[in-house]
């Protein structure tokens, strides 16, 4: 065994400085923004075991629909996908029915319009970024179908910049600008914690509590912070509709791995009596 | 059946007892890229080579492809495995010695594979067609610019237009589906190479006869597939737990030709070579000094610096002239080796840092030290130094002495036979 | 392999002091974990090429009946073919029910294929030849609609009869019909099975 580890050693030790260095690597560009890292949330859906709370995303679906969507899209998601969240097909038609899409052209070539439908993707509050643009003060507001993965810090980050607006005093005292001075936002701008160089054009989106009036049973109080968490937890859904099947999915494959690997081990052991010397 | 006897030859052919782990880098490294061909064909069978398609298909494939999120990470982690057990492979040949004679035609067809997969793995990430993939494609195929008076012609000749665009996303899907191949073909080349001149061991003396060799199989078979657990077991870990680690979260934006992200960061296994095309500033002495007098460019001599970090390899046979292999019985190249290795771990430390001191200052002299490592040391090393006795053979070095009573004991039945 | 064959022959001899058995075992079961991983890793990549999600969920069509007259026919896309959808006068459906399904190279009657009541007067069928795949003609009044007044197809000459059954030429099955749905609403909805006891007539 110690004639194994000695063996061992040199590669391993490659090894480790290469993770290293990939590590360190790899760090600055997963830091969000200027050096305020993001709130730590305990999400539902980290680490190995991690899974979505369906109830929380059909909440966090309503902040999107009644909050966020009046600016942004989710084009990449279908609203197919919504029945992986517990919608019926009867609630996802309702969903869908809200939007129009352009259908085929009519017997006398004209186009037609039609009410979107369960397997027409999210569609987008602007019909181009122009359009965007010009309704936003010339900032246009990013589709949300990819956002936590598209921002270092991931849900931590947005969760974070939902929350994290301070007001116009608060700024002038706490940051400064390139030139070092009280950083003052600008009119149709804001100011946030966490957004890179503190300067941010969306206007704060949840204000007040009840903002949204949550239905049902066992759905908790619809505080500023509970609103930003649902909606969050909904993006990185969005984001990656198949996390959970990929982790069940990586636990199967490690078990079995972690067997064959100690299979092949055995097996090796096993012939290398025949050899003196052989490694 | 030629099939089955050069299987067989492959298969049974000897190989020196005493490899240890480092050795088996070379097959993970073919497992890597039967892993990258197989699931680049089933991608490549959903993705769009278009503009205004490409980022939307690919995470069509992760949406509502069956299993294509799956496949997608596996091809994208995939890539960076490669580098890893290619790099630790490199590193075992350096160490070792494994580019002198008689081996140098098969460490030259390595360094031909390393060069083919590092254009492969820059048009692979291309496609996706992020910001990061616009943007590196950008900044790499500009390097083209810095060739004296035709590098404006080079660089539309090169986009297929007036900047990265459709036609580059074009042809660099076509290239991306094809070098693997012809890597591939290198790779036969490599293993044929390798079974003419027999593979080289810890201790770089030759094999004298039957007592210092085994058959590939089943020894090494089960000892590769022993490392293959392990590897896939690291290769996992990455695909199902943290699959966008080794990526940037700018390549989940669509590609903005208007706007470049605040920091372009290539993929961590150019990182070296992106610190080494940085350093050629206008003011950098070495430059001034070497370059920068006879009316030479900055740009041009980052962009041949970086290709010269890996083409210097190729002359490495002459570089290091000891006739012994092994850093074993080397006491003053294995010190220069070590220090080189943590050379290119700084490297590729200061790719991943924004472009302003100190990181500047540190990585011109980690570039300094790179080239001097191979283009002066190595040569003085050379010269100067006095190698260890070697044992006689194999055979002797591992099972007589320092080996130990108890593993002597254990293969007793051998030693009747012989 | 000569080099080496006393090594061989030694390992074997060891083999066979210190358990033949624990060696057999770890070979077979080794065996078996490649197999299993080789089998587990290529069903995704060959689930991969069926049919995606987002092809799936565009796998309906909805088609509005009420403009269309008696003896119209119109063809429609579903699932990248055409559909021939067909509203059938009183003579053509009484026509396509006198035939007896026995003596049919497909036997199917007119009433298992579309149904009786209200819904009998709709046929829907998928338009592709059952033998090789072209396009029958038959849906323009203009076109030539083979021997038995319904659709011909011009690739290999198979006649189709008003119920889309197949009656003369190499083709081996009748026009398939699709599952569909007629809502209350007069609308055809390709790519559903009619739910039980629906409007728009009994299925058979």
């Amino acid at each position: 065994m110690i004639c194994i580890s000695r063996r061992l050693l040199a590669p391993a030790a490659i090894v480790a400085g290469l993770a290293g260095s990939v590590a360190s690597a790899t760090a600055p560009a997963h830091a969000a923004g200027d050096g305020v890292a993001p709130k730590e949330v305990a999400w539902t859906f980290n680490g190995v075991f991690g899974r979505y709370d369906y109830p929380q995303l059909r909440r966090g679906l309503q902040v999107y629909r009644e909050v966020c969507a009046a600016c942004h899209g989710l084009r990449l998601v279908a609203y197919r996908d919504l029945a992986a969240i517990g919608l019926s097909e009867a609630e996802i038609k309702a969903v869908a029915g809200e939007r129009e899409v352009a259908g085929e052209p009519d017997d006398e070539g004209e186009p037609t319009i039609r009410p979107a439908e369960a397997k027409d993707r999210f569609v987008s509050p602007f019909p181009n970024v122009q359009a965007a643009m010009a309704a936003n003060n010339g900032a246009a507001p990013p589709d949300l179908s990819l956002i936590v993965k598209a921002r270092g810090g991931g849900a931590d980050y947005i969760y974070s910049l939902m929350t994290g607006y301070v007001s116009e005093a608060a700024c002038k005292k706490e940051f400064k600008d390139s030139q070092g001075k009280p950083l003052v936002p600008a009119e149709g701008q804001y100011c946030n914690t966490y957004m890179s160089g503190h300067i941010i054009a969306m206007a704060p989106p949840l204000t007040e509590d009840g903002q949204v009036e949550y239905e049902g049973k066992g759905a908790p109080p619809a505080s500023v912070d509970q609103m930003a968490k649902d909606a969050t937890a909904f993006l990185a859904w969005a984001a990656e509709p198949y996390m959970v099947e990929r982790k069940r999915m990586g636990i199967k494959v490690m078990l079995f791995l972690l067997l064959f690997t100690g299979f092949m081990y055995a097996i090796y052991r096993q012939v290398k009596k025949d050899v003196k010397g052989h490694a | 059946m030629p099939i089955v006897s050069m299987v067989e030859h492959s298969l049974y052919y000897p190989v020196p007892r005493n490899l240890n782990y480092m050795w088996n880098f070379g097959s993970l490294a073919g497992l890597s890229l039967i892993i990258m061909i197989v699931t680049g064909i089933v991608l490549s069978m959903h993705y769009t080579p278009h503009t205004d398609y490409a980022f939307d298909s690919v995470e069509r494939i992760m949406r509502d492809v069956n299993y294509g999120w799956l496949i997608r990470y596996v091809h994208m982690n995939g890539g960076s495995m490669f580098f890893i057990v290619v790099y630790l492979h490199v590193f075992r040949g350096l160490y070792y010695g494994s580019f002198k004679s008689p081996r140098e035609l098969l460490w030259w067809l390595g360094v031909i594979i390393l060069f083919l997969m590092m254009a492969t793995a820059f048009m692979g990430y291309v496609l996706p067609w992020g910001q990061m993939s616009f943007w590196a494609a950008k900044v790499i195929t500009s390097m083209v610019g810095a060739v004296p008076l035709v590098g404006e012609s080079l660089m539309e000749l090169l986009w297929g237009g007036f900047t990265v665009d459709n036609p580059t996303l074009n042809r660099f899907y076509s290239l991306h589906y094809l070098l693997p191949f012809v890597i591939f073909g290198v790779v036969i080349l490599h293993i044929w190479a390798l079974h003419t001149v027999k593979a080289n061991n810890p201790l770089g003396i030759d094999m004298k006869g039957p007592q210092d060799s085994v058959d590939f199989h089943p020894y090494y078979t089960v000892k590769d597939l022993f490392g293959t657990g392990v590897f896939l077991l690291v290769f996992a870990a990455f695909v199902f737990y943290a699959p966008n680690y080794l990526g940037h979260p700018d390549n989940y934006i669509q590609a903005d030709p208007l706007k470049t992200p605040p920091h372009i960061v290539p993929e961590w296994y150019f990182l070296p070579f992106y610190t080494i095309l940085r350093s050629f500033t206008d003011d950098w002495w070495l430059f001034q000094i070497l370059l920068g007098w006879w009316g030479m460019e900055a740009k041009l001599a980052g962009v041949l610096a970086m290709a010269g970090a890996v083409a210097v390899l190729f002359i490495l046979p002459w570089l290091d002239t000891s006739r012994v292999r092994s850093a074993k019985f080397r006491p003053l190249y294995r010190v220069f080796f070590w220090l080189f290795v943590i050379d290119c771990l700084i490297l590729g430390w200061i790719g991943a840092q924004p472009a302003e001191q100190p990181w500047t200052a540190i990585g011109q002299w980690a570039t300094l030290w790179y080239f001097a490592y191979f283009l002066v040391m190595l040569p003085l090393i050379s010269r100067i130094e006095r190698p260890r006795p070697l044992p006689h053979s194999i055979s002797q070095s591992v099972l007589g002495g320092g080996g130990g009573a108890a593993v002597a004991a254990a293969a007793s039945p051998m030693e009747k036979s012989r | 392999m000569a080099n080496t064959a006393s090594t061989e022959a030694a390992g074997a001899a060891g083999a066979h002091d210190e358990g033949a058995g624990r060696r057999d075992f770890l070979f077979l079961a080794g065996g078996a974990f490649g197999a299993f991983a080789a089998g587990a890793s290529a069903w995704p990549l060959l689930d991969s090429l069926n049919p995606a999600k987002d092809t799936l969920a565009a796998s309906t069509t909805e088609v509005d009946l009420s403009p269309i007259e008696q003896g119209q026919a119109i063809t429609v896309k579903w699932r990248g073919s055409p559909v021939f959808i067909r509203r059938r006068t009183a003579k053509e459906v009484a026509e396509a029910k006198a035939v007896k399904p026995d003596d049919l190279p497909d036997p199917q009657s007119d009433e298992q294929r579309f149904g009786s009541g209200a819904r009998e007067q709709w046929l829907v069928v998928v338009g592709v030849c059952t033998h090789l795949g072209c396009i029958p003609l038959g849906q323009k009044d203009t076109d030539n609609k083979g021997e038995f007044g319904g659709w011909f197809c011009p690739c290999h000459g198979s006649h189709y009869d008003i119920s889309g059954r197949i009656r003369k030429g190499p083709a081996p099955r009748n026009l398939p019909v699709p599952p569909y749905t007629i809502t209350a609403e007069n609308k055809l909805i390709i790519g559903k099975e009619q739910p039980k006891d629906g409007p728009g007539g009994t299925t058979a």
